[in-house]
């Protein structure tokens, strides 16, 4: 992770981040999820649970995606900078599926005092199928 | 019953340690390898004092009771109808290996959607660690389908 803060003045508006490309969705990923989360939902692990549910199949855990967002955002900025960040799940994550996370800088403010970098960031499937949005505010330093 | 005399409902605290193995596990499912995260001597000399969480690793530790369902058994809520529609995370501190933190959740709203075939839940749940330091503030919101609902088409997913 960056240990040095983002610059506030080096930072502009429509700026992208690096994105992180993950490789394509296993079930060992989230059954490894499962047990390191504590998230036992058997939606995400159990193929017959999710059909008796009317689901073709099980399907990942929105909360491993929102840490694939937290991944994006630390190796751009140090972890201890990020404020707030919020996501909508608003597709599922299919098994096989080659995630992409991307992020831009949509805009520059201050709050209380502390200048803050607003980013929107979002995963999508490799055909460009939007999974996750979501926006971070991350604290930057002056100089 | 899932209506708006919920809203402001408390439930008892409950507490979880972060554990450094449980750190790495979850590290390796995220596809974390850098050493904040993963070694604890790297995380040293990077300047933090254990391994430390991922930014979600709190939100996901508060699932670490016996039964982190039975909340929405009691107000009879299917499993099998509930999604995940938005998660909000407010960090105030760092969280590392070690430490033992608090969660404390209530329900912050309730909202009827689509003529009442979908229920939005919202729980927001205070987040300290073990000397009382507030470390953070999670604001979960859960899609419940109404038992009419098409199983097939979920409106949001998790």
């Amino acid at each position: 992770m960056p240990s040095m803060s983002l610059v506030y003045d080096a930072v502009n508006v429509g700026d992208a981040l690096p994105p992180l490309t993950l490789p394509p969705l296993t079930r060992t990923t989230l059954a490894l999820y499962a047990g390191a989360s504590g998230d036992h939902n058997p939606m995400h692990i159990d193929i017959d649970f999710a059909r008796a549910a009317g689901m073709p199949d099980v399907f990942a855990h929105g909360m491993l995606s929102m840490a694939w967002l937290g991944r994006l955002l630390t190796e751009w900025a140090p972890q201890r900078d990020l404020r707030e960040w919020s996501v909508r799940f608003s597709a599922i994550t299919h098994v096989g599926e080659r995630i992409v996370c991307t992020g831009r800088v949509t805009e520059k403010l201050e709050r209380d005092g502390e200048p803050l970098i607003r980013v929107a960031v979002a995963t999508a499937n490799e055909a460009g199928a939007v999974k996750l949005t979501g926006e971070a505010l991350i604290a930057a330093a002056r100089r | 019953m899932l209506d708006e005399s919920l809203i402001g409902r408390s439930f008892p605290p409950h507490s979880a340690d972060v554990e450094a193995g449980r750190l790495r596990l979850f590290a390796k499912a995220i596809g974390e390898t850098r050493p904040e995260y993963c070694d604890e001597a790297g995380a040293r000399s990077a300047g933090h004092r254990s391994l430390l969480a991922p930014p979600t690793f709190a939100t996901c530790l508060y699932m670490d009771v016996p039964d982190p369902f039975a909340w929405l058994l009691d107000l009879s809520i299917d499993l099998a109808r509930v999604l995940h529609g938005a998660q909000e995370i407010r960090h105030f501190a760092p969280v590392y290996a070690g430490d033992r933190l608090t969660f404390s959740p209530r329900i912050a709203d309730v909202v009827h959607k689509k003529r009442g075939t979908l229920t939005l839940l919202v729980k927001e749940t205070e987040v300290t660690n073990q000397e009382g330091v507030h470390v953070a503030a999670v604001r979960t919101t859960l899609v419940v389908r109404a038992a009419q609902a098409n199983d097939a088409t979920p409106a949001a997913a998790d």
